[in-house]
């Protein structure tokens, strides 16, 4: 048992460090720790400069393009990067369909769609979620019916995360009505300038427009956009989603949620002294940060085994939901601390390049909408509930 | 012992929820949502002609009850419709202060309060007084004809439809002082007095309020001079009583909401609310509402009690129904799944303003405090 990390991996630690320090725009990391909504353009540049270190896809193998790091190695990267407020990689391209063409794609597929994604030719948005089919994914109804060279696809998808901006969807369709629901579904690749597709927002709680509905009327696709076998996406679909919890605990983002909220309990009052220094609502910042410390061992252990060769299975639902009940007691708490001025609706003061001069300081302008967008956390990517289902099968085995 | 309404509660109670089902429809609040406002002027007159305006008043003062349960009465069925308009502000808490301290002058505003036909803000809090009450930095100086007042109010709710804000300010006494605290009513055009509005989450507006050598007859004064604290202390009692009550309206239509949710939707072929795992959590839902509820029974019994009474209930409803909020906005969300963050789906607007209570007189952490020094210690 040894808690620190090897020679090795501090040189890596160092190396992303001082990459950090170099290449990270601050105006990037400004918009961050104000709680900004990034452009598409943010976005793309910060890819740019992650692809030109050669580190914008750090779990694709080398021959692709990517840094082939193993786990230990993401784990720090990630880490450095949310400590350090930089803004997310969109993960749709990298982090989900890369690994499934990378595992079942046509060599055609790898050698066009890939270098694309790396140089940020497309957007990719992910085309799972149906108005009916939202934690039961495999009743998906989207149909792709063959017609000579092409699938003609017809249906809904729904909350497609960043839709608006993406020129490309990876879709769960339904080829079959054969057999169980997860036999007849395939993965497809759909270009959104195709005609019959229709992109339209969603508002969310916190009055951005972050998700969508796809309306797919009689969508021709050629049948080369077919990825690996016909009837067999739900395989690519289950691989899909694994990568998908790659950094599924979320450590980094706790920890600068934290630092972030120890700030603002510093500078707010509370009866004429520091919030901080407020016995009750210190224990509270107290529990969830030593929750966190054991969280991020608990990563960690998922983490080395994972570097060992060891695929993550229930290990990862128990990061998901221990993660996001974390984050959420963290974006609580923020909300607490700025009291009154958790009021202002400030959703002009965060658009990005927004002058409007917060109401508040400027640090209670995204509590609240925080708070309220992060209540996804314990709903996408597979609810809590279903990471409890899926922790009580395959551990308890009940 | 007898939890049943009077026969006058009821029909004020049957009427209310039939006049809000019809006139507050989602398109309606939308609408008052959009608008400059913040509140439809036919439903505040509607209220007005049905005597809700008049229920938060006593019959002293021109109103028709205005005790405890009335106003739990009232700002339930409010909270129940996910209703925005600022009864709070004008009502309970500007009209509450007029009719406690107003001389038969300044009372003449009441009747048209009452006929919904004037409106009040009152600016107390501050940009770092947080949720204590005695803190007031606002400074009022006695000159040859009146006062100079200069400082700034935070989060003023209704201040921008108000005519008349009643501002707090210290004529004398150390910032964290009760006494030396003294009231004025000031016309909303005032010179050195400056508005800045916006809307807040979950509807309705608020506004910073700067004073900048604001000049005052002697007459603005509302009550003695450095002896309001009382009387803010008393309305901050029924104000925290009204948005309690109002809390407990939301959290039954989320509860409603939700529950119709787990029996009409569908995973894995059968209603979600087939699940054990949710059917118990939704269980604990409503039991947490059900002391919510007794919490705000508490409170409206003893609102009008002697301070120290008071304060113990005003601080144990309040941090209850703060609790109890956010279990209720996070299951009811989380039960629901995406639709559940969507604007469009009512569920968000109700969820928003459940949300934003506890950031008004007082969270549940303050009130935490308040009662270990009142109750506990």
């Amino acid at each position: 048992m040894d808690l620190n990390y090897t020679e090795a991996e501090i040189a890596f630690r160092d190396e992303v460090r001082a990459f950090i320090k170099a290449k990270l725009p601050d105006h990037l990391v400004d918009q961050s720790k104000l709680g900004k909504s990034l452009t598409k353009a943010d976005y793309e540049e910060w890819h740019a400069i992650l692809n030109a270190q050669g580190w914008l896809a750090p779990n694709w193998p080398k021959e692709f393009g990517g840094a082939a790091w193993n786990a230990v190695e993401r784990h720090i990267f990630e880490d450095e990067m949310t400590k350090a407020n930089a803004p997310r990689v969109v993960p749709f391209g990298l982090s989900m369909l890369g690994p499934v063409l990378q595992a079942f794609g046509s060599k055609e597929q790898q050698d066009y769609y890939l270098p694309r994604i790396l140089n940020g030719d497309d957007w990719w948005c992910q085309g799972y979620s149906e108005p009916g089919a939202g934690s039961d994914l495999a009743s998906v109804r989207t149909s792709a019916v063959r017609d000579g060279d092409h699938y003609i696809v017809n249906g809904q998808k729904t909350w497609t995360t960043l839709g608006q901006y993406a020129n490309k969807i990876f879709c769960l369709v339904r080829t079959s009505k054969e057999g169980k629901p997860q036999q007849g579904i395939s993965f497809l690749l759909i270009d959104m300038d195709t005609p019959g597709i229709e992109v339209r927002p969603i508002v969310l709680i916190d009055g951005t427009p972050e998700v969508n509905e796809v309306f797919f009327d009689n969508v021709k696709v050629p049948v080369e956009n077919l990825v690996g076998k016909e009837n067999k996406g739900w395989t690519y679909a289950k691989y899909l989603l694994t990568h998908e919890r790659t950094n599924i605990a979320g450590v980094g983002f706790a920890n600068a949620g934290l630092q972030n909220l120890k700030r603002i309990a510093r500078l707010e009052q509370s009866g004429g002294r520091p919030l901080i220094e407020n016995p009750h609502f210190a224990a509270r910042i107290a529990r969830v940060e030593m929750d966190l410390m054991a969280m991020s061992t608990t990563n960690l252990r998922v983490v080395s085994q994972a570097a060992a060769g060891q695929a993550p299975g229930a290990e990862s639902s128990m990061l998901k939901i221990k993660g996001t009940i974390i984050r959420q007691e963290i974006n609580a708490l923020t909300r607490n601390a700025v009291g009154p001025y958790a009021m202002p609706f400030a959703s002009e003061a965060l658009d990005e390049g927004s002058n409007e001069e917060p109401v508040g300081p400027d640090y209670a302008a995204p509590a609240t909408a925080q708070y309220l967008n992060n209540r996804k956390l314990s709903i996408f990517g597979g609810s809590n509930e279903i990471q409890r289902g899926i922790i009580t099968k395959a551990i308890l085995e009940l | 012992m007898n939890f049943d309404l009077t026969d006058e509660r009821q029909m004020l109670q049957d009427g209310l929820r039939r006049y809000l089902a019809d006139a507050y429809t989602a398109e309606a609040r939308k609408k008052i949502e959009d608008d400059e406002a913040a509140f439809s002027p036919d439903i505040w007159t509607g209220l007005a002609e049905m005597g809700v305006i008049g229920a938060l008043f006593r019959e002293d003062d021109g109103g028709f009850a205005g005790e405890g349960f009335d106003i739990a009465l009232v700002f339930e069925e409010l909270g129940r419709i996910g209703a925005v308009d600022p009864l709070i502000d004008t009502a309970v808490l500007g009209g509450g202060l007029i009719a406690v301290l107003g001389t038969d002058a300044q009372k003449n505003v009441i009747e048209t309060v009452i006929a919904g036909g004037a409106h009040l803000a009152v600016a107390h809090g501050e940009p770092s007084s947080r949720f204590d009450l005695p803190r007031v930095e606002t400074t009022a100086t006695k000159g040859a004809d009146g006062y100079t007042l200069n400082g700034r109010k935070a989060v003023v709710v209704n201040a921008q439809s108000a005519e008349n804000l009643i501002v707090s300010a210290r004529t004398s006494g150390d910032i964290a002082d009760t006494d030396g605290i003294s009231l004025f009513i000031i016309p909303a055009d005032t010179d050195g007095m400056t508005l800045r509005s916006y809307s807040i989450v979950g509807g309705g507006h608020a506004a910073e309020v700067t004073l900048s050598d604001v000049s005052v007859p002697n007459e603005a004064m509302l009550g003695a001079e450095g002896a309001a604290y009382d009387a803010i202390s008393a309305m901050n009692a029924r104000a925290t009583l009204a948005i309690c009550a109002e809390a407990l309206g939301l959290m039954e239509s989320i509860k409603t909401l939700t529950n119709d949710y787990l029996k009409t939707r569908k995973q894995f072929g059968v209603p979600i609310g087939k699940f054990q795992a949710l059917q118990h959590r939704l269980a604990d839902v409503l039991i947490e509402i059900e002391q919510a509820r007794s919490a705000v029974i508490n409170l409206a019994g003893h609102v009008d009690a002697e301070p120290s009474v008071r304060d113990v209930h005003v601080s144990a409803t309040k941090n209850l129904i703060g609790l109890a909020a956010r279990l209720v906005v996070e299951e009811g969300i989380q039960m629901h799944g995406g639709i559940g963050m969507t604007n469009e789906y009512e569920l968000g607007h109700l969820a928003k303003r459940l949300t934003m209570i506890d950031h008004r007189f007082g969270d549940a952490d303050y009130h935490m405090e308040q009662f270990i020094k009142l109750a506990v210690a």
